[in-house]
């Protein structure tokens, strides 16, 4: 697009300096160049089209609202008056913004470590090829095959105190003395709601990396291993470089993915025990959907889409590095 | 470009056209009579729909009427309402849940029943209460329920123990039936409005109100539940459970006593070797009347606009609140016929639902005395008893936080 607006220009200005010159041939090349211009816009419209309609449309309405004194009535009456910053003010004023922050944070951070390293690490295990692990590998990506809200009712029983799966096996091991409150202490939800995550993004994770290790080639190794290159030594020099590009894509849209989780946490706890697992996602949800305060709700939304944004740029950049290498 | 502009206008002729075909095709058949298909959306659960679709084909034939059912999930209603609302496209007969309805009102979705001669005249105040908005009924709940305490009928006889009356009464059963692998009692005080209706009773009965949630009263009505945790008689998992879970924990003989609501007494009856009864919740002292939240789904006549279909409405909405189809609904799903006399003649046949016809009586809505700002009120209340139960502040201070905002 850029260098053929460039040309263009140039063009112009050459027949811009009163040369004048052959008028018809001037014409039709003129015509000949517009129609040009009309097809290339033509294949552009479809996507334009859908970007402005599924995106565009969404994310404007969106930061409308966070402006808008919008409720329940508005669906009604058509009436959202503009209340400047108020929604804002609103939000970054009460006691759950910090919290969600935080817990945000927290939770995406979490989330991403454990389900990167134990990917990684499951990915680098199937690689050697042994009997059944292609059964094994499939079986892997199971938790992505559930429902989310299935999953998670079902890691609610084996997380409960005092009857759940998990705590009798800990305390059959010895490895704890009293029950862990694993979703009903502030102190610990957040941990709880993090393994379950962990266990979902494993999938992601594990399969993308996998297939980045499928495209080192064996030869790599085998120089490598003549040079004396085995074991640690070989993750580190040839595995890790080579995987570099797949890293950094699948950490940038699992940061994405995990910013706006919102069944998962919906699921376990709901925000709670005391606002303890509340993040921006489900308070802009809770604003929205039980409170009815669309306009607060679009306001936390728009925060984290400002933070999505950030990230989205960074896989952009990162993405392109890694094509440009 | 004149070519464009002349097929514009054909084309809008066009519509117009047809728009008046269509227009005289629709007099004509309501001219005609009998022609009138009313839509209907309810939050019926595939084992109640059966009940509720039967008396609506009753009222409808009897009106010389049809009306098409759509059942959809609770959670889901109101996102579909509201998008009804901006669409207009909402139905002729719209059931939502009594705490949604002022709501909905409030936008002007509704029309006011007494259009329709619906005054709610034999209906207890709390009932009317529940589909008012600013002076004017616009939703009529023709079954209602609130909650009460269930118990292990065996248990508290194996232990000595009366159904507690009191709060101290409460307690101390509670820590009586407690043991190494069972819980005094069983209670919802999770992250959501589910949490705040079941600490409601406490907090009225008490002769506190939602408007003044620091006041002693409301203190002390925190501090009682938050006891019932702290000593170890209710676990401290109830800030996880929703109410469905406290009924599974009942189930499993993993409490002794419940609170919880009438609609579970269809999976009670069938658990087997489960000998339960169910008192109402008790009270701080003798002699205090119980305060409990009036629940239920009322149904309302959404403005569509056809003056003709809304009077069919109205009068379908007559039809199916009344005596009888009360009875039917009550019988089917385990709640309380709202009109006061049928629920006495409930109450005669079958004295499980008595104790829940005794506390409809004198329950309250939600929405009464803070109407649209409801919500805001309620989520002040889960997040102090959340505070409270999880150890993170006193009750005073739980309730002074949950309220700074």
């Amino acid at each position: 697009m850029t260098t053929t607006a460039t040309l263009e220009g140039r063009d112009v200005a050459a027949r811009g300096d009163g040369l004048g010159g052959d008028h018809h041939g001037d014409r039709a090349r003129r015509r000949a160049r517009a129609r040009e211009k009309a097809a290339q816009w033509l294949f552009l419209a479809p996507a334009i089209v859908y970007v402005l309609v599924f995106f565009g449309y969404p994310v404007v309405k969106n930061l409308t609202m966070g402006f808008q004194e919008y409720t329940t009535r508005t669906f009604y009456t058509g009436e959202a008056p503009w209340v400047g910053f108020a929604n804002y003010a609103e939000v970054f004023r009460s006691s759950i913004f910090g919290t969600t922050v935080v817990n945000t944070v927290l939770f995406t951070v979490g989330s991403i470590v454990g389900q990167f390293v134990l990917g990684l690490l499951l990915a680098l295990y199937f690689r050697r090829r042994f009997p059944l692990s292609n059964v094994m590998r499939s079986l892997l990506l199971l938790p992505w095959l559930l429902p989310v809200i299935a999953g998670t009712s079902v890691w609610k029983w084996m997380l409960d105190q005092d009857s759940g799966v998990l705590n009798q096996v800990l305390r059959g091991l010895h490895l704890v003395s009293d029950p862990v409150p694993w979703l009903t202490s502030p102190d610990v939800a957040l941990l709880g709601v993090v393994i379950v995550n962990v266990w979902l993004g494993i999938p992601f994770n594990s399969a993308l990396l996998y297939s980045g290790l499928q495209d080192i080639p064996d030869e790599l190794y085998e120089a490598g291993a003549l040079d004396g290159a085995t074991g640690w030594k070989a993750f580190w020099h040839i595995t890790w470089p080579n995987l570099r590009g797949v890293v950094n894509v699948v950490l940038v849209l699992g940061v994405i993915y995990t910013l706006k989780v919102l069944d998962i946490i919906l699921g376990l706890t709901g925000g709670g025990p005391a606002n303890a697992t509340q993040t921006l996602a489900t308070d802009s949800y809770r604003r929205s959907f039980t409170e009815f305060s669309f306009g607060t709700g679009a306001a936390v939304s728009n925060v984290l889409i400002v933070v999505s944004l950030v990230f989205a740029v960074v896989y952009l950049r990162v993405n392109r590095r890694a094509v440009d290498e | 470009m004149r070519r464009i502009t002349t097929g514009i206008i054909g084309a809008s002729a066009a519509v117009a056209a047809v728009a008046a075909l269509a227009g005289c095709g629709g007099a004509d058949s309501a001219a005609g009579g009998g022609d009138i298909t009313l839509k209907l959306t309810d939050t019926m659960s595939e084992t109640s729909a059966p009940i509720y679709d039967k008396i609506y084909d009753a009222c409808a034939s009897e009106q010389g009427i049809t009306v098409e059912s759509n059942h959809v999930a609770g959670s889901g209603l109101i996102k579909t309402v509201l998008q009804q609302a901006s669409s207009r496209t909402l139905p002729d007969v719209l059931m939502l849940d009594n705490p949604d309805v002022q709501q909905i009102a409030a936008s002007g979705a509704l029309s006011p029943l007494s259009d329709y001669g619906i005054t709610g005249e034999g209906f207890p105040q709390g009932v009317v209460d529940a589909g008012t908005y600013d002076g004017e009924l616009y939703g009529i709940a023709p079954i209602v329920n609130s909650i009460g305490l269930f118990y292990d009928a065996d248990k508290l006889q194996a232990a000595g123990i009366q159904p507690p009356t009191t709060w101290d009464e409460l307690a101390d059963a509670a820590a009586r039936l407690t043991t190494d692998d069972t819980y005094g009692i069983a209670f919802s005080a999770t992250n959501s409005f589910e949490g705040t209706w079941q600490f409601l009773p406490f907090l009225w009965s008490n002769g506190a109100s939602e408007d003044d949630l620091t006041s002693p009263e409301a203190v002390e009505a925190l501090e009682f539940v938050n006891r019932l945790v702290q000593d170890g008689s209710a676990s401290a998992s109830v800030v996880n459970w929703s109410q469905n879970d406290v009924n599974d924990q009942f189930i499993a003989g993993k409490a002794a006593m419940m609170i919880n609501g009438p609609w579970n007494m269809p999976s009670l009856e069938a658990a087997e070797g489960l000998n339960f009864a169910s008192v109402p919740l008790p009270v701080p002292s003798a002699g205090d009347e119980l305060v409990a939240p009036l629940g239920g789904e009322t149904f309302t006549v959404p403005q569509t606009g056809d003056a003709e279909r809304m009077a069919a409405a109205g009068e379908f909405v007559t039809c199916v609140t009344q005596g009888e189809n009360q009875l039917t609904m009550a019988t089917g799903r385990g709640a309380v016929p709202s009109d006061s006399e049928v629920a006495q003649q409930a109450a005669e046949e079958n004295p499980l639902v008595a104790s829940f016809v005794e506390t409809v009586q004198s329950a309250r809505a939600r929405t009464a005395l803070l109407g649209e700002s409801w919500p805001e009120a309620a989520t002040q209340i889960y997040t102090a008893e959340q505070l409270a139960l999880t150890g993170s502040a006193s009750p005073a201070d739980a309730l002074a936080q949950a309220t700074a905002d």
